[in-house]
């Protein structure tokens, strides 16, 4: 993307005045997407982002700068306008030597988006749309969109450190609306790995569609959820935004630093139930949230958080790690090459109990069963989380019974984790998920064997 | 927008240019420069001085649409996306109603978008704002700490032109500052935010801020989960703004074609309480989201939607408008060059009472003022009209407010509590929202708590 010599030339540039720190992000990505509603196939998407972001660090101060122009004279613009408020120090040459780190492979692409015909793309969506029509005169109303990018980034800084890699990433969307007498309800499933478009051979997408169709269906009989405290058990795969919510942010060293995550200080006690055991995993392959190197040029590792209930670590980006003395962790991570990185979570799961999962429902004499989290979000400073249930049922007498309508439930993440009192073995990873930090997206995974929070408030109106 | 920007007009003026026959091309230009600064205990923690650009091309030819964007104004590029939305034109199923906005001869309500003292403000200066916002929040209450105070400010200049006859160009900037804050009492922690808005520096109300900031942590701190129980609640102007966000989604004209809208086959029938009565009116100075243009590039305008609880209309783009065999309300939504227009209220209001909140508090026996929520996006359904969101706020009884609740919910149905609306508020404040916030009385509400 740009040569090695012009990276050195302009790294040295943006320490001219000074800092501590300099570091080029570039990326190169080129996307189509495509959106089929009400029968038609709206409209076929290209777009092509490429530009870098420079950053200066100088003491606790980072100037940051970004251009579209991959030029010297453009990198050089950026370089200048990113050091002039970090660093205003002495003068001084500064010459960078950049080795280039070896290529850390973590997926595996078969068949590249760009050499799979836009009408092959689009055909996925008419595939979708038809079955889940299929599945009856209720359905009202079918949305689906795909997606695919490839992109490429480049990751050079004052260290030295000099690391490509490229992601490739594949998604389907589906919302489907059924009519019933007392109105409309919604189903929605979406499927996304960081593959090639060989997703769609291995994955069938016309089940998926009738997923989210039945989701609907089945909603159109759903009874008001109900109100108070209750004992909830979590389907496999559909929970982990709950470690997502509940404690993965809490676990982000940035707000821990700051004093605003309610796990600070707490290195080496005991935070959960002793059943859990959380981590977060770049490495782990085709999932939506799998890096080779994470977006400051660092290798994605697997970081365990959480070991039988005791935390073990925080998550760490490049900053955070120097500032205290920390290995960093793979966990550094932006929306493009416009934003600043920071830590962010990668795939974060919790590990397989021992029960079946049919015990932990038949030892439930009365509760909800939760079998699709909708999103969420949490304050990390006190722990308070909401997230949305979009397919759930009763719990009676050991038995799943009856579909409740949408409600949030919601709790504390410190309260919830010790509140675990079941996990199963059958541990599943869930949607493809994309999560929201200081306003920027990326691309997380999650998963979790099916699981029971003995007590959790549940938002419906039943008394 | 305001005064026409001449190279980005001649950019989108070069594309259109290029139309075949047959075809009907929309180029959209954009550029803009952005600067935010965050301070961290009285230092810079970060400066971000960024420029971008980009174009998005529409072509639309026998009723099929393609599209493309490259962010970069470079010519090669351009003649690159204008080849690639014309390629994507096969691949779309053809659609009767699809195409581009046409002239409509509807005046534009100028409005002052642009500010030459921000853009001659000094950054030195924008960092002492943020520094100061910091320095006046700690000083409201010794419990308070400051996680981060930001100061941002953003400047646009767009164009829009099509081979239907459109051709507008303009600029707009504004800034803002914000502040986040954590309050401490033993081990117990909570937290807040304040901000003010503005055209220009000159607008910026930090002592307000400050003490919003301090006060939304500070008046957490000792809070309880309430009982489960029915009550009436009181939102607060801030709640009410987002409250009635989601409304927007089931206004929109091309949710109600599609079968997405719980005002589907309602128009005409009373869909709220009579005291319910809401506008669109992005021509109004005051509102945050005021616009002379809408995304399409027609004139933005006034539209009556909810009129005394009876639904009068929703809102459109030209092509949710020719779906439903009417004109477009100057209602379309662009989120920059990288998407073709969508359907949006803009700037909603709500149509005031006559007292205060606190008078309006005072009527209540036994309820709870909301004073926010967490999770709309995840628990309410706006096709359905499932409502459920996480709250926190103050209790009422007997007309006093009490201590001070977090960690519950409140839940109902979207159609349910429009009927359920008892009092509107006169406290009408212009958030930086597409609604403006006024205080709003709901009874009959499922509060969920231990």
């Amino acid at each position: 993307m740009i040569e090695q010599e012009v990276l050195e030339r302009v790294l040295a540039t943006a320490l001219r005045q000074g800092g501590d720190f300099a570091e080029v992000y570039a990326e190169d990505k080129s996307s189509t997407s495509a959106g089929l509603d009400d029968g038609r196939v709206e409209q076929v998407t290209s777009g092509r982002d490429r530009g870098a972001g420079i950053r200066v660090v100088s003491g606790e101060t980072t100037g940051f700068a970004y251009t579209a122009d991959l030029s010297e004279a453009g990198l050089c613009a950026a370089a200048e306008a990113a050091r002039s408020v970090a660093a205003q120090g002495g003068g001084g040459t500064r010459t960078v030597a950049l080795t280039r780190s070896a290529a850390h492979l973590v997926n595996r692409v078969e068949v590249y988006p760009d050499t799979v015909g836009k009408a092959a793309k689009v055909a996925l969506l008419q595939r979708v749309d038809d079955a889940a029509r299929s599945m009856g005169g209720a359905i009202g109303q079918v949305s689906a969109g795909y997606g695919d990018s490839r992109k490429r980034i480049l990751v050079a800084n004052s260290d030295g450190l000099l690391a490509e890699d490229e992601q490739v990433r594949h998604l389907l969307r589906i919302s489907v609306v059924a009519n019933g007498d007392a109105g409309m309800q919604t189903g929605f499933e979406s499927l996304g790995h960081t593959v090639g478009f060989e997703m769609f051979e291995q994955h069938d997408v016309e089940e998926l569609a009738r997923t989210a169709a039945r989701q609907a269906i089945t909603k159109l009989r759903a009874r008001p959820a109900p109100s108070g405290s209750i004992p909830v058990v979590i389907k496999a795969g559909s929970g982990g935004v709950l470690f997502h919510e509940a404690c993965g942010h809490g676990l982000e060293a940035d707000l821990v630093g700051k004093g605003a995550s309610v796990y600070r200080g707490k290195i080496g006690e005991q935070v959960a139930s002793s059943l859990v055991t959380l981590v977060d995993d770049g490495t782990m392959a085709g999932e939506w949230g799998a890096l080779g190197i994470d977006d400051e040029g660092h290798p994605s590792q697997y970081n365990v958080l959480i070991q039988d209930g005791v935390l073990t670590d925080y998550m760490w980006d490049h900053l955070r790690a120097r500032k205290e003395g920390h290995a960093h962790t793979g966990n550094g991570r932006r929306q493009s090459y416009m934003h600043l990185p920071m830590v962010r979570m990668t795939n974060t799961y919790v590990l397989n109990g021992t029960e079946a999962p049919e015990d932990i429902i038949r030892n439930t004499p009365n509760g909800v069963y939760v079998a699709k989290l909708g999103g969420g979000s949490v304050n990390t400073a006190t722990g308070d989380f909401v997230f949305g249930m979009t397919e759930a049922y009763l719990i009676e007498n050991g038995e799943i019974t009856e579909p409740l309508r949408e409600g949030n439930l919601i709790g504390n993440g410190p309260q919830v984790l010790r509140d675990i009192d079941a996990l199963a073995n059958d541990f599943a990873m869930g949607n493809p998920g994309t999560c929201g930090k200081d306003g920027q997206g990326v691309p997380v995974g999650d998963g979790q064997p099916t699981l029971r929070v003995k007590s959790m408030t549940i938002g419906g109106t039943a008394a | 927008m305001s005064a026409a920007s001449p190279e980005l007009i001649a950019i989108a003026d070069r594309v259109i240019a290029q139309a075949r026959s047959g075809e009907q091309v929309e180029a959209f230009v954009s550029r803009g420069n952005e600067t935010e600064i965050r301070i961290y205990e009285g230092e810079i923690e970060h400066f971000v001085s960024a420029q971008s650009e980009g174009i998005g091309i529409r072509v639309v030819r026998d009723g099929r649409t393609g599209f493309a964007y490259a962010g970069t104004l470079d010519e090669s590029a351009i003649a690159s996306v204008l080849e690639q939305a014309r390629d994507n034109v096969q691949f779309g199923t053809s659609d009767e109603w699809a195409g581009l906005a046409s002239p409509d001869g509807v005046a534009v309500v100028p409005q002052e978008l642009w500010s030459d003292a921000l853009a001659a403000y000094p950054t030195g200066h924008k960092i002492d704002l943020a520094k100061q916002l910091e320095r006046l929040t700690r000083a409201v209450d010794p419990r308070v700490r400051v996680d981060d105070a930001d100061y941002s400010d953003a400047s646009g200049e767009a164009a829009v032109a099509n081979t239907a006859g459109i051709r507008v160009s303009g600029r707009e900037n504004g800034c803002f500052v914000s502040v986040s804050t954590l309050a401490d009492d033993g081990d117990e922690t909570q937290t807040g935010f304040g901000f003010s808005v503005g055209r220009s520096p000159e607008e910026f109300d930090l002592d307000r801020a400050a003490r919003e900031a301090a006060d939304r942590a500070t008046r957490l701190l000792g809070a309880v989960k309430p009982p489960s129980k029915r009550v009436t609640v009181v939102l607060d102007p801030y709640v009410t703004a987002q409250f009635l966000g989601v409304l927007s989604s089931a206004l929109n004209g091309e949710n109600v074609s599609k079968g997405r809208s719980l005002f589907a086959n309602r128009l005409g029938e009373p869909v709220a309480s009579p005291l319910f009565t809401l506008i669109d009116d992005p021509t109004n100075p005051k509102a945050y989201s005021a616009t002379d243009i809408d995304g399409e590039g027609l004139a933005a305008r006034r539209n009556s939607l909810i009129e005394g609880g009876v639904l009068q209309g929703f809102v459109h783009s030209s092509y949710s408008a020719r779906r439903a065999g009417t004109l477009s309300t100057g209602n379309a939504v662009r989120g920059g060059f990288k998407g073709t227009p969508g359907v949006g209220c803009l700037a909603m209001q709500l149509q005031p009472g006559t007292r205060s909140q606190a008078e309006l508090v005072a009527d209540v026996d036994d309820g709870v003022l909301i004073q926010m929520v967490q999770g709309l996006h995840s628990g309410v359904n706006p096709i359905s009209g499932d409502f459920s969101t996480g709250a926190s706020g103050l209790l009422i009884s007997n007309g006093q407010l009490g201590a001070p609740v977090r960690e519950f919910t409140i839940a109902s149905t979207l159609q349910r509590m429009l009927h359920d609306i008892v009092e509107v508020g006169a406290d009408v404040d212009w958030l930086p929202m597409r609604a403006a916030g006024v205080s709003l009385v709901i009874r009959d509400i499922t509060m969920s708590g231990a």
